[in-house]
């Protein structure tokens, strides 16, 4: 699996799963929690309070997909992705672990560890 | 309103060709400009992409030019449809006296296009989504279709109808690329390999070469011209997104603030529209589009495309040229909505003509839901 490094603003969210903790960057300024991880706040445009706070690694399934012919050649298929709203609020991309989803599922994170000692998180029922 | 018109419109080869882009956009810049009685020496504006990293000044140099106006804006398949914005804009403040805007693509006989799509390592995407494998851009408008059908109780059957009417719209276009396939049914739909649910193969437009060409110029040089002059009416647009998780509601896309724009601007409502050609990359993206654009109220499209309205005789004219699913899908398909709607309105659509119609909406859909850009154009 390919997971490029990280750069300034995303190393702190990748240091932190090496130790499969799931966080989210967090304005101090005025509470905005966002996800990816960015150089201002979205909310309020402060550059200078951001930083990652331990989040919940639990959310709901907004919507999903199965995709059956993988871009990736040699790569299984199917398998389903789906985007879920965390319970902070953002949403995030994942492959969902297992069959039958449904919208509105709640799932919780997990990890999938990478070969440079980073976890890439994937969320389970 | 504004002071611009189309004058010339025209295609490329299509399908399967063997040729080089360059000689594609070659072909429809000049095909768009014999169509308008211009040659390349009345152009001192041009507009395109997916030539190169300087897609504009790459295709000028080639073309022996050096524009007074170029525009390069890449925004996907929205592209043509900003560019005429953008190109009536240079026209009115006397920047540019007339304008090409071009694309064309090789994608079929170069093999270029990738399930995946094409992931930039620096962007946050590359970090965040890409390692989950999603298919781009077909995984996101098949949790967008999924999404609505959850939302609205909407099933395959009934979206497979924007599929459904694009064959029968392509069978009356020779030039097509299913014009010889016979009908699709929606069982042909729903039996055609899934590749993201809940969307199958026959859900997804064509890969194909092909591409087209507008010309754009003063009102006043326009009625010194061959064609009636084509005028541009109004123009809006919207950028919303270009990863899968930034957006809050995936049944409502930004054609809903493009199309109020573009509508408003004109003069005009839905029930104005005579003829409507949005991007059909996928019968999803289609469906969504309509119904963002006002033509029938949040969470009805899929009931109110039913019963033959958006077929060849039905009371909504859509994607009459058999649309990306099965005319010509290029990849940024924009230009030919453009080319579709210039034809019609001036009455050359052969066997697929609507009747009288006046007023054309083009309506172009980039990236994933990304980008959206809606153009009201009319005659008389």
């Amino acid at each position: 699996m390919h997971v490029p490094p990280p750069d300034d603003v995303t190393a702190g969210w990748w240091d932190a799963t090496r130790e499969h903790r799931y966080t989210l960057q967090t304005c101090g300024s005025c509470g905005h929690v966002q996800h990816p991880p960015r150089a201002l706040c979205t909310a309020c445009s402060s550059m200078v309070d951001l930083g990652f706070v331990e989040a919940s690694g639990h959310g709901v399934v907004d919507t999903f997909t199965v995709v059956h012919r993988s871009p990736v050649p040699g790569a299984a298929a199917p398998y389903t992705i789906a985007r879920i709203r965390l319970t902070e609020g953002p949403f995030v991309l994942s492959t969902l672990e297992g069959q039958d989803w449904r919208i509105g599922d709640p799932v919780r994170v997990g990890w999938l560890d990478l070969d440079d000692g980073r976890a890439l998180p994937v969320f389970h029922r | 309103m504004t002071g611009v018109a189309i004058v010339g419109a025209a295609e490329c080869d299509l399908g399967s060709t063997g040729k080089s882009t360059l000689t594609l956009q070659t072909q429809a810049v000049t095909r768009a400009l014999a169509d308008a009685g211009l040659t390349l020496a009345d152009v001192d504006g041009l507009a395109t992409t997916g030539v190169s990293r300087f897609s504009t000044t790459q295709l000028a140099e080639y073309l022996g030019q050096q524009p007074r106006w170029v525009d390069s804006t890449f925004v996907g398949g929205s592209a043509a449809e900003m560019m005429v914005a953008r190109a009536t804009q240079a026209i009115d403040a006397g920047q540019a006296s007339t304008v090409v805007i071009s694309f064309a693509s090789n994608q079929r006989s170069a093999r270029s296009r990738s399930l995946g799509g094409i992931v930039e390592e620096h962007t946050p995407e590359a970090q965040f989504e890409a390692p989950y494998g999603p298919l781009y851009p077909l995984s996101y408008y098949a949790m967008a279709a999924q999404q609505y059908f959850h939302r609205y109780g909407g099933t395959r059957e009934k979206l497979a109808e924007i599929a459904v009417a694009a064959r029968e719209w392509a069978l009356l276009n020779p030039a097509a690329f299913r014009y010889d396939a016979g009908p699709l049914t929606v069982d042909d739909v729903l039996a055609a390999p899934m590749v993201s649910s809940p969307l199958t193969v026959a859900d997804c437009c064509l890969v194909t070469d092909g591409g087209g060409a507008v010309v754009l110029t003063t009102l006043d040089r326009a009625r010194d011209l061959r064609h009636p002059p084509v005028r541009v009416l109004g123009y809006g647009e919207r950028s919303t997104n270009t990863s899968m998780t930034a957006v809050e509601d995936l049944t409502v896309t930004g054609a809903r603030e493009s199309g109020r724009e573009a509508f408003a601007r004109a003069g005009i409502t839905p029930a104005d529209v005579d003829v409507l050609e949005v991007y059909d990359s996928f019968t999803i993206t289609a469906a969504l589009s309509i119904e963002a654009l006002g033509f029938c109220g949040p969470g009805e499209v899929l009931d109110f495309i039913q019963d033959g309205r958006i077929r060849p005789g039905g009371e909504l004219a859509l994607d009459t040229s058999g649309g990306g699913l099965s005319y010509c899908h290029p990849g940024q398909y924009g230009v030919l909505l453009l080319v579709e709607a210039v034809r019609q309105l001036r009455g050359e659509a052969g066997a697929r003509q609507v009747p009288d119609a006046r007023v054309a909406v083009a309506h172009g859909t980039g990236g994933i839901l990304s980008t959206h850009a809606t153009v009201v154009l009319g005659v008389r």
